[in-house]
Formats: C-alpha cells, sequence, structure tokens
C-alpha cells in the first residue's frame, strides 16, 4: 500500500506535445480526468481539513500556550515543556506504564503463542476455544473493568475466594500500591489475549508444512521443531504483538479511571488519565496538550521501531 | 508420555484456559440476578434470583435512554461510515483525477496520527462549535474512517475493470456503478467495515466522558461507567452488573451471530491503528 500502487491504474500522462507548459497539460488531465472523483472525496478532505488538519495546527499552537478554556490564552514559549520534563507526577505515570508492560508484554506473548500452537494442532471444538479467547476482547472497557473490579475485590473477590480455598491468604489486589498496575496488567492481558492469539494463528498458517516434515525426517522432536523452526518465522508477529501492547499501555485509560482512580498512591494513574486530569479538573488546556504531544511522540517513536524490526526480519 | 495421553493434557489445558475466560461473564450475568449477600461466592447458581439488580438500574439512572443514544450514534456514524469510505475508496481505486494521491497520502498519514495528540484540540472544537451535550460532538467526528477507506479501496482495486466498462456503455454514473453494482459484490467487506464501526462506536467511553455532561445525552458505556465511578448505584454490585449486563449484551450476541467477521475484521482493525 504505497504511492507507487497507487499510480498503477492512472494512464501514461499524455505524450502529445503541447506547448502550453505545464498549467495547459493540467488542464488537459483534468478535462480528461473523472469528476466524479473530486465529488466522491470532497466529504473527505473537507472532514480532513476540519478533524484531522486544523486539531493537528491547534495541539501544535496549545503546546506553547497556557489556557483555561474560559479566559484568552497566554504564550509561555517552551514552559509547557520544561515543566513537563520536570513533573514528577508525569514520569511517575510514565514508570507505571513501563511496570505494566514489563508483566503485560512477556505475559501477553507467552500466553497467545502457547495457545495458538495448541489451537493450530489438529483439535475438535477450534471455533468454540478460538471464541471463548477472543470474547473480552469485542466487549467494553468499561465492563471488562467493572466486572475485574469484583473479581479483584479484597473481601469478597473471586480471585481472593480461590485463594482462600487452596489455603492461601488473600490479596490487595487493587489496594496494594505494589501490586495494582500488575492487576491491571493481569486483567489488560485477558482482554486482549484473544486478539494475539488470532494473529499467531495467522502467522502460523504462514509457516510452511515442508519445514517440519523436513526436520522430522532428519530426526528433530516436536519441542526442537518449535524452537528451532516455528519460532523464529514468528518473530515479526512477536514485534508486531509487543508493539501494539506498548501502544495500547501507553493508551491506558479507562482501566484505572474505573477500577483505582489512579491510585493507590498514585500507583496506577497512567499518561491519559492525567493528561484527562490536567483537561478536566485543573483546566490546563495547554499543558494536557504538551504531555498528548510526549505521548504521541513516543508512540510514533514505538511504531518506527517496529518497521525497522520487521523489515531486517523480512531480509532473510 | 503416549500420544493419547498428551491429546488429553492437551484439551485439559485448553478447557481449563477457556473456563477462564468465559467464567467471569457467566459470574458476571448470576451476580446481576443474585441477591447482594450471595454475590461474594464462587456459586453461579442461586434459589433467590430476581430482576431487582436489573429494576434498580432503570430506576436511578436513564438507562433506557442511554441504550436509545447509543444506538442511534452507533448506527448514524457507522452508517456514514460506509457510505463515505467506500465513495472515497472507489475513487482512489478506480478513477483518475489530479490530486488523487495527495488524497490517498492523507488517508495514510492520518492513520499514524495518534489520537490522543488530538484529543484536546478536538474537545475544544466541539465546544467553540457549541456542540457539547449534542449528538454532532458523538457523531461527526466519527463519521469518516480511514481504515475504513483503505479497506474498500483494496477490495475494489481487485473488481475486474470489465464490470465498470460495461455499466458506464449503458450510461450508469459512477454513483450507481459503486451503489448499485459494486455494494452488493462487497458484502463481506462492507460487514467487516461496518462491525469494526459499529463495535468501535458502541465501546468508546473516553470521548463521551469529555463532549458529554447531560444524562439524558450519555451514551450506555458513559453512564455505565458513571453509575459505577460516581457512586450512585450506591454499592450495590447486583445494580452494577446489570448495568455492565445491559452494555455487553448487544455486542455478545452481535459477535455470537457475525463470529467469523468479528475476528477477521478486528484483526485487521488492530494491524491497521
Amino acid at each position: 500500500m504505497t504511492g507507487s500502487v497507487a499510480n498503477q491504474a492512472t494512464p501514461e500522462p499524455s505524450r502529445t506535445p503541447s506547448r502550453a507548459g505545464f498549467l495547459g497539460r493540467l488542464r488537459e488531465e483534468y478535462r480528461a480526468s473523472d469528476k466524479a472523483g473530486y465529488l466522491f472525496c470532497l466529504p473527505y478532505v473537507a472532514y480532513f481539513a476540519v478533524f484531522t488538519a486544523y486539531p493537528l495546527i491547534f495541539a501544535f499552537i496549545l503546546v506553547f500556550n497556557k489556557w483555561d478554556i474560559v479566559s484568552p490564552m497566554q504564550f509561555v514559549g517552551f514552559r509547557n515543556m520544561q515543566r513537563l520534563a520536570s513533573d514528577a507526577t508525569f514520569w511517575m505515570a510514565f514508570a507505571n506504564t513501563l511496570r505494566f508492560l514489563s508483566l503485560h508484554i512477556p505475559l501477553e506473548i507467552i500466553l497467545s503463542i502457547l495457545i495458538a500452537v495448541i489451537l493450530n494442532e489438529q483439535i475438535s471444538f477450534r471455533p468454540f476455544f478460538r471464541g471463548a479467547f477472543f470474547l473480552p476482547f469485542v466487549i467494553s472497557g468499561a465492563v471488562v473493568t467493572i466486572l475485574w473490579q469484583q473479581l479483584f475485590s479484597t473481601d469478597s473477590g473471586v480471585l481472593n475466594l480461590l485463594l482462600y480455598r487452596m489455603g492461601l491468604h488473600g490479596l490487595g489486589w487493587l489496594t496494594d500500591p505494589s501490586l495494582a498496575i500488575y492487576s491491571i496488567a493481569i486483567m489488560a492481558t485477558w482482554k486482549n489475549v484473544g486478539f494475539y492469539i488470532v494473529l499467531f494463528l495467522a502467522g502460523l498458517q504462514g509457516v510452511p508444512h515442508e519445514l517440519h516434515e523436513a526436520a522430522s525426517i532428519d530426526g528433530a522432536n516436536k519441542s526442537q521443531q518449535f524452537w528451532k523452526i516455528t519460532l523464529p518465522l514468528l518473530n515479526p508477529v512477536v514485534v508486531l504483538v509487543a508493539v501494539l501492547s506498548t501502544i495500547g499501555g501507553f493508551s491506558l485509560f479507562i482501566e484505572p479511571f474505573v477500577m483505582t482512580g489512579g491510585g493507590p498512591a498514585e500507583s496506577t494513574l497512567s499518561v491519559v488519565l492525567y493528561l484527562y486530569k490536567q483537561a478536566f479538573q485543573f483546566l490546563r488546556m495547554g499543558y494536557a496538550a504538551t504531555i498528548g504531544f510526549a505521548l504521541a511522540v513516543m508512540i510514533f517513536v514505538v511504531t518506527l521501531i517496529q518497521r525497522k524490526l520487521i523489515e531486517t526480519e523480512q531480509l532473510y | 508420555m503416549g500420544k493419547a495421553a498428551k491429546k488429553v493434557l492437551m484439551y485439559a489445558a485448553l478447557t481449563v484456559a477457556a473456563l477462564s475466560f468465559i467464567y467471569p461473564f457467566l459470574w458476571m450475568a448470576s451476580a446481576s440476578l443474585k441477591p447482594e449477600n450471595e454475590i461474594g461466592s464462587l456459586n453461579l447458581l442461586s434459589r433467590s434470583f430476581s430482576l431487582r439488580g436489573y429494576q434498580a438500574v432503570f430506576k436511578q439512572i436513564p438507562i433506557a435512554r442511554a441504550l436509545l443514544n447509543s444506538v442511534f450514534v452507533s448506527v448514524v456514524s457507522t452508517t456514514s461510515i460506509l457510505v463515505f469510505s467506500s465513495m472515497v475508496g472507489y475513487a482512489l481505486s478506480r478513477l483518475r483525477f489530479i490530486g488523487r494521491d495527495v488524497v490517498f497520502n492523507m488517508v495514510l498519514v492520518t492513520m499514524m496520527i495518534p489520537g490522543q495528540l488530538t484529543l484536546i484540540p478536538l474537545y475544544v472544537l466541539i465546544v467553540r462549535l457549541g456542540w457539547a451535550d449534542t449528538y454532532k460532538a458523538l457523531i461527526v467526528p466519527a463519521m469518516m474512517s480511514n481504515m475504513g477507506i483503505l479497506v474498500f479501496r483494496q477490495f475494489f482495486r481487485s473488481l475486474p475493470q470489465d464490470l465498470v466498462d460495461a455499466a458506464r456503455i449503458d450510461g450508469c454514473s459512477d454513483l450507481r456503478i459503486l451503489f448499485q453494482i459494486f455494494w452488493p459484490i462487497s458484502k463481506p467487506t462492507i460487514i467487516t467495515v461496518g462491525l469494526i464501526s459499529f463495535i468501535g462506536s458502541w465501546n468508546e467511553v473516553l470521548w463521551p466522558l469529555m463532549v458529554i455532561r447531560k444524562w439524558n445525552m450519555m451514551t450506555m458505556p458513559q453512564m455505565v461507567t458513571l453509575f459505577h465511578v460516581g457512586g450512585l448505584s450506591g454499592a450495590q454490585v447486583a445494580a452494577e452488573m446489570a448495568a455492565a449486563m445491559m452494555l455487553a449484551l448487544p455486542v455478545v450476541l452481535a459477535y455470537l451471530f457475525f463470529q467469523r467477521y468479528f475476528i477477521e475484521s478486528l484483526a485487521l482493525s488492530g494491524i491497521k491503528g
């Protein structure tokens, strides 16, 4: 899906010698073009101008201003950025995201590969199993978080009831500051793993059968085949899953908003929740836009790294 | 370990895993029907199931209105996405005009912009337009889908040119070619884009939380969230679970109906953005 592909259907520019120059050729091309194209694209271009280009420019302006929506905007230069750099709460939110990812990414990758590999075998009821794992992914984050808040409840939650049954102590899943963000990571894994299973299943379909057959003739057992053939070939999917989880982690909002409000002791404050609070509790629009800008830069960098990693993979 | 033993182990592991995904939903359904003192239990069944939780929700918040709002907003924005993105997809794949590549690049660039970046300016724009607390705030910014455009473009490129040529000779306009010839043969694509759009719109929480303050204008996920967070439920777990059930049920039903498309389409949407 690159620009050059888009050109394929376009006829070669007319070769008739034209003395009219660039403008003339443009006029000719316009005459030969399908007017419907403009008509069909007009609503999109208008939409783009109003809801993409304008907000982008406005975000850029906001970053250099202090503004509470009510009073006039006040130019502050780079002060928002300086403030961000030295804002302990922002960096705490950023660190929380990293703590979240440190559990979420490995858990997500290991579980989804494991289940995908099993589902890829000759098993019955595959649609049922796949459907069961995928169900939480299609349901609103609001439902999942409200439900899991009950499951995580210290006194009467299902998780602690299970622990009591096994003769263990209950945990303060959402009340213990050193645990809460990891509880949210477990829940996020539960919600999204079905989606990553689908990605890995698609990846496994792409692993040629002949490789496994050749390997088993050479005497490689199943686990050798998995580590030496399947896993290396799945590498691009692993990168993709890691990147998508990272972007998801940076966008974390509804989970801490509903379950903990960012607490206890700000241990689950996410960057987007912090942005939301700055904008709507403290009416610091310029600062909130700066946080959004920083977030966008981070996500952009992660995406670039992904592109690079997957491109190098494909060289083999 | 024998082959059969391995197989049994595999199914056992799979079943336990699948149960841990389904059990919470069953627990939610059961909790929404139980009296408060029985909710803190692993049992799914109870002798005293009742609809009190659901009644409480209807009494305490305008949930019927929220349901209506959500259906209206999701249906209108999904329809609009289907119409507009198929039009742009058609133009990008089937028509020649100056600036076509510019439009195509707009689509690609927009898809790379994270939503958080434009969140605050978009909110300000909506306030300035005077659209806060109206359907316009929820619908208009959701009327186009870049992913939808790319999916339609990709599919329309695969259709034979003869189809277009024959229709043109018969005097068909591009509008008719798109909606009377291309649409009927694009059902899987329409379902795919439609599902992604509908689910996305139905589940969206952050945006309504920003632009809607009036209770009678709220969407389902927003109202259910605030019912829970704002303490309106008075910590009645059954009522909270009932509200969550009402939010989840339409999606679950749609999911059971369209499972195949669902999985394909959401895998697609995840990869794209």
